[in-house]
């Protein structure tokens, strides 16, 4: 619980020094001062607490930290100031030229111990019972103003009036309030609690979701979640662990310390869930992991974490994982265990069979979105160096792959152009298709910090996120529009921009290629494309997106932030180059504060576009056709590598059903239950004659999978996760693997079974670091990466090579990767999945902030308290018409299949939109989403789906059509055991 | 007898409190148009309370836990405040409110079982050099003894 946000690194402090500085950094001119006789220097604005602190000198406190603005409540931290009357408060006095502080003197010993005298009154002296034992400050307060005794006694006649005793001699205390145990993961106990306000500051300050409050005043103040009758659980609380953070007392403490105890150990490692990558401690008692705290030198994440990293880790010791390799000669056999030796012998025969029988392409890989970098690039290796052919391909082709087509095309790279820091400095946000407080919390976080700072949010999406108005951030315009009309919204707003002259002439000049600026200004200025002839195809009111686009391009400095709602369209692409023709045109591009960025999806799915995961390019994005860079990989991997792009995800499926492609190896993937059109994806993966699925649970994939290869978590393993930023960051393995193995040592495993059949040279990796070094020197953006530099930087941004040794936070500052950058014409094409008289209403999916992608990790956590199910949104006009009242349970039906599932009456959805989410395998929302693609890369159209909802008879009904359709998908091809 | 009126529903609070909204630091003259409105805020003008000015429902809570002189309930017919600051408890403040409040058999913030009157405490009524001082539904009454008080009593009909 001493760990806490410094934005910057104080200059000349160690860069892991976790000491809590008392209050934020800032800056300023520098100021020099006295502290306790030696002399500091530090920013005008810094509190005479963080300046002692900086001299080394840590002034007594409870109720300041460093993540947040000063309080002055506490009184602890009295300092005398020579020329000034009084003791002021150090947390809230800022520092002058000249000023000299004394930090200790009778009178300040006195007043202290005067403090945590009354303090101490009204709290209980459990401390040896207490889960806070040896990590808690008012202990550690108690012991450093040397306090010996408490004078406040009770009278004979009566108990001292007190929060913590249950009864008080007289009977039941009133003043005593029982452990709120709510939430999973955290208690309150307010016996406990010395309210110093910490953790309603935290929520209000460092998450912004305003969940707590003190209620009442004076004797009666009392931490509180919600209003009255609210716990925990029932508040609008997030469980983001903030607050549980900011407590200097057990009063909010973690339920796996009150089980386990105080750890002794921690590892700094990085979560491994959605792509913000946050950095993490560990902390460990022997194996045994007792919790994660968010780490505050972690620079994507400042000290912050979500309910996700910071709690849900719970699925790595779940009864569910598979521990032993299993094998089986078709899927309508059990499964049976086996030593690794045999499955790999098993798996490399089949494939190698296959290849002897279908040909060298007739087998593939899949990598995956959650393994390391260096992980990754083994399995790509391994369909490269070992199968001979470029079938390898990721998730990213169902979520970012029009990402990297069209920043690629018009900057010439393929990732976001700034880091998270960057949003600090943004005074116009527009998020098209994300939503950050559930998709990535973490940067929600930091950007309705900016939001409440007086930067304002456009919101270009259907659904009513939470952004869009939430206590204390409401957006200045949202755009609702009709999914899959994204590229008439961009272009409309395109449209203003050129015709109401709001471009940075300077910048398109310089920077772009003008002939393609005036070829797309022509483009975008014809008539057709103003806001108000596309108002009735998009829904948005002209006056709005004009508004909106105008905010944009004058607003100062404007950041785009996009999700999966722009990418997974039949013109993902389209819309992707869209945006970076907004950024370009409002030269909002190469600097701090504006920029383009995707919020990815997965922990490090910008890592495993990086590796070389697309079938077409090789690591670092350079197409396989190209044979100097062939020539590189060629000559590291000893092998010859074929020039022609492999398959993609959907070909690999459509090629199996034709019966040409015959053999897979999945890692960490689910693509039964995350890709579009399950009934296709099932019937490709049953036509198939070895599927080796790699992962820690037997997932709706492994049901058509011959061979299962249990995989390690992030705890037990090392590497390397890119976020969404570009940022490497380090996974250090906590523990041993339970399974045995390292996923990267499984690959090889896998890849030297597979080359002993055709007597290849063998695979000696004995440690990432090697893979690594292998990366740096076949990929130049990778170039200066090293255990090394992350070591001693604690993370690099990629490029990072010998120009820029410290990597790049910033892309494109002095000139586009790709020289000028490159307008592109966008015109808009309707998706041919239109509504009709069968299927009227517009289905759009997302996730939700407790659930994760396909929920093979989070539903196996306490966290289904919140999401125990998915659940479809309608509008309650749509569900008027239909009959269908909050909770009841509707049929959800399209023309690639249907499901049921229970309705949600709510206006946070327009008429004619729907929405769910895909995180529950029991509801398969995918079965209803069609094989429509972006017409570039092949990212499904999850956005978009017609579809009719109707009243269902209720959950037998459905038992009865699942089963009919478990039994149809049997006849074809059959289900595991 | 304790009159109960239904809960406000949504559309009353909303009348009540939306002609406030254009105001500076709204969230106060609200409360106290609700409470003017039902003698007490309700609990159902939370959420609302939270939504209308973008607060989190926790907030609203605090503001109104913090003044006591928020009610949660409705309050009887009359409201009899007694002062239990300095000035009046030396003038013979504290036995006026025992003997009151023992008269009428409730204790502080209590209603009468005929719901004509309920008793508050008041920290000090600028009404010191008429000590000891009471406020009857708004309206200052200085020098209170047993007999005014035997007037105000019956004028409130306890």
């Amino acid at each position: 619980m001493r760990d806490f946000i410094i934005p910057q690194y104080p200059p000349g402090a160690e860069p892991h020094d976790d000491r809590d500085m008392g209050t934020p950094a800032k800056q300023g001119a520098p100021v020099t001062l006295t502290v306790d006789g030696f002399a500091i220097t530090v920013p005008e604005g810094t509190s005479v607490m963080r300046a002692a602190a900086e001299a080394g000198i840590m002034v007594p406190k409870l109720c300041a930290s460093d993540n947040m603005e000063a309080f002055g409540s506490c009184r602890l931290c009295v300092v005398e100031i020579e020329g000034r009357r009084g003791t002021p408060a150090s947390c809230t006095t800022p520092v002058t030229e000249g000023m000299v502080v004394h930090t200790q003197s009778d009178k300040l010993r006195r007043m202290r111990r005067g403090v945590m005298e009354l303090y101490i009154s009204d709290h209980p002296l459990d401390c040896l019972t207490c889960a806070a034992n040896g990590d808690c400050e008012l202990q550690d307060m108690a012991g450093a103003v040397g306090l010996r005794d408490v004078r406040y006694k009770a009278p004979e006649d009566r108990p001292l009036l007190n929060h913590f005793a249950q009864r008080d001699g007289a009977g039941v205390n009133a003043h005593y309030l029982p452990k709120d145990e709510s939430n999973p993961y955290f208690t309150f106990d307010p016996a406990k609690c010395i309210v110093c306000s910490r953790c309603v500051r935290a929520c209000e300050e460092v998450q912004g979701t305003f969940a707590l409050t003190i209620e009442g005043r004076g004797f009666d103040s009392r931490v509180k979640a919600g209003a009255i009758g609210d716990d925990f659980l029932t508040s609008d609380c997030v469980s983001c662990g903030a607050c549980v953070q900011a407590c200097p007392t057990a009063t909010l403490q973690e339920k796996s310390v009150i089980e386990l105890g105080t750890p002794e150990r921690s590892v700094i490692t990085t979560c491994a869930y959605c792509g913000v990558g946050c950095s993490f401690k560990a902390e460990l008692n022997g194996d045994q992991l007792v919790r994660m705290v968010p780490y505050k030198h972690g620079k994507a994440n400042r000290g912050h974490s979500c309910v996700k990293g910071r709690f849900a880790y719970g699925y790595a010791q779940h009864k569910d994982r598979i521990l032993k390799p299993m094998i089986r000669d078709t899927i309508d056999q059990p499964w049976r265990e086996v030593e690794w030796a045999e499955a790999m012998a098993f798996a490399a025969a089949k494939l190698r069979g296959i290849q002897e029988r279908y040909g060298r392409k007739s087998v593939g890989v899949i990598t995956s979105s959650r393994c390391t970098n260096e992980e990754t690039y083994l399995v790509q290796k391994l369909t490269r160096a070992v199968f001979g052919n470029n079938n390898t391909d990721t998730c990213a082709r169902v979520c970012h792959s029009p990402t990297g087509y069209g920043l690629g095309k018009t900057y010439g790279t393929s990732a976001g152009t700034q880091d998270f820091d960057s949003v600090e400095q943004a005074d116009v946000v527009m998020i098209i298709g994300a939503n950050p407080t559930d998709g990535h919390p973490v940067f929600a976080s930091r950007l309705k910090k900016r939001l409440r700072q007086g930067a304002r949010l456009i919101v270009v999406d259907p659904r009513r996120t939470d952004i869009v108005r939430s206590a204390h951030v409401e957006a200045t315009h949202h755009l609702p529009l009709k999914p899959g009309t994204n590229v008439a919204v961009v272009t409309a707003m395109a449209h203003v921009i050129v015709t109401e002259g709001l471009f940075d002439q300077d910048f398109i000049r310089t920077r772009c290629d003008w002939d393609e600026f005036q070829f797309y200004a022509d483009f975008v200025s014809d008539p057709r494309h103003s806001p108000e002839a596309v108002e009735m195809l998009t829904g948005v009111p002209a006056a709005d997106l004009r508004a909106a686009a105008r905010l944009y391009a004058t607003g100062g400095n404007g950041a785009i932030y996009y999700g999966l709602g722009v990418t997974e369209h039949s013109q993902g692409s389209t819309t992707v180059i869209g945006i970076a023709n907004l950024a370009m045109l409002t030269g909002n591009i190469g600097r701090v504060g504006v920029g383009v960025n995707p919020l990815r999806g997965q922990n490090n799915v910008q890592g495993a576009c990086d590796m070389g995961s697309f079938p077409h390019e090789l690591p670092g994005y350079r197409h396989v056709k190209l044979p100097d860079v062939r020539a590189i990989f060629e000559q590291a991997w000893g092998c010859t590598i074929d020039p022609e792009p492999g398959l993609r995800i959907p070909n690999m499926l459509d090629a199996a059903v034709e019966g040409t492609f015959k053999g897979l190896y999945c890692q960490g993937e689910d693509i039964l239950q995350s890709d579009p059109d399950t009934h296709h994806v099932a019937a490709g993966l049953a036509a198939m004659e070895c599927v080796i699925v790699h992962d820690l649970f037997l997932n709706e994939t492994a049901n058509y999978a011959h061979v299962f290869l249990p995989g390690s978590t992030f705890l037990e393993k090392d590497g390397t996760f890119t976020n969404a930023e570009r940022r490497i960051n380090r996974v250090r393995k906590v523990m041993a693997p339970r399974n045995g193995y390292e996923d990267w040592e499984i690959t090889q495993l896998l890849a030297n079974a597979l080359l002993k059949e055709t007597g290849g040279a063998a695979w000696h990796y004995t440690h990432p670091r090697q893979i690594m070094e292998e990366i740096a020197a076949t990929t130049p953006s990778f170039a200066g990466v090293t255990y090394e530099v992350l070591e001693e930087k604690g993370s690099v941004q990629w490029p990072c090579n010998e120009t820029v040794p410290d990597g790049t936070p910033l892309m494109h500052v002095d000139g586009f990767v790709s020289g000028k950058g490159h307008f592109m014409v966008t015109e808009y094409v309707a998706t041919d999945e239109r509504t009709g008289p069968r299927f009227p209403l517009l289905m759009t999916t997302g996730r939700i902030l407790s659930q994760y992608n396909v929920g093979a990790q989070t539903r196996r956590t306490e966290n289904v308290v919140w999401h125990p199910e998915d659940v479809l949104e309608i509008n309650p006009h749509d569900a008027e018409q239909r009959g269908i009242k909050d909770g009841d349970w509707v049929r959800l039906a399209s023309r690639a299949g249907e499901t049921t599932l229970r309705a949600i009456l709510t206006d946070r959805v327009a008429a004619g939109v729907v929405y769910t989410t895909f995180h529950h395998p029991a509801t398969q929302a995918n079965v209803v989403t069609t094989d429509f693609s972006d017409w570039a890369t092949n990212c499904p159209e999850y956005k978009v789906t017609a579809v009719q909802v109707s009243l269902s008879n209720g959950p037998s009904d459905w038992q009865e059509r699942y089963g009919e359709q478990a039994e149809r998908s049997r006849r074809i091809l059959t289900a595991a055991e | 007898m304790q009159v109960h009126a239904p809960a406000p529903t949504e559309e009353e609070i909303r009348g009540v409190v939306m002609p406030l909204a254009s105001l500076e630091g709204p969230l106060l003259p609200m409360l106290h148009a609700l409470q003017d409105a039902w003698g007490y805020v309700p609990q159902e003008a939370v959420p609302v309370l939270a939504d209308i000015l973008n607060l989190g429902r926790a907030e609203v809570h605090g503001v109104i836990s913090f003044y006591h002189d928020f009610r949660d309930h409705p309050a009887g017919r009359h409201v009899l405040k007694l002062c239990r600051a300095e000035a009046c408890q030396s003038m013979g403040g504290h036995a006026l409110a025992e003997s009151t409040l023992q008269r009428l058999g409730i204790g502080w913030h209590g209603t009468t079982p005929n719901g004509a009157v309920t008793v508050e405490p008041v920290y000090c009524l600028g009404l010191c050099a008429c000590a000891p001082a009471a406020m009857v539904d708004g309206r200052v009454v200085g020098r209170v003894d047993d007999a005014r008080m035997d007037r105000i009593l019956s004028e409130v009909g306890a």
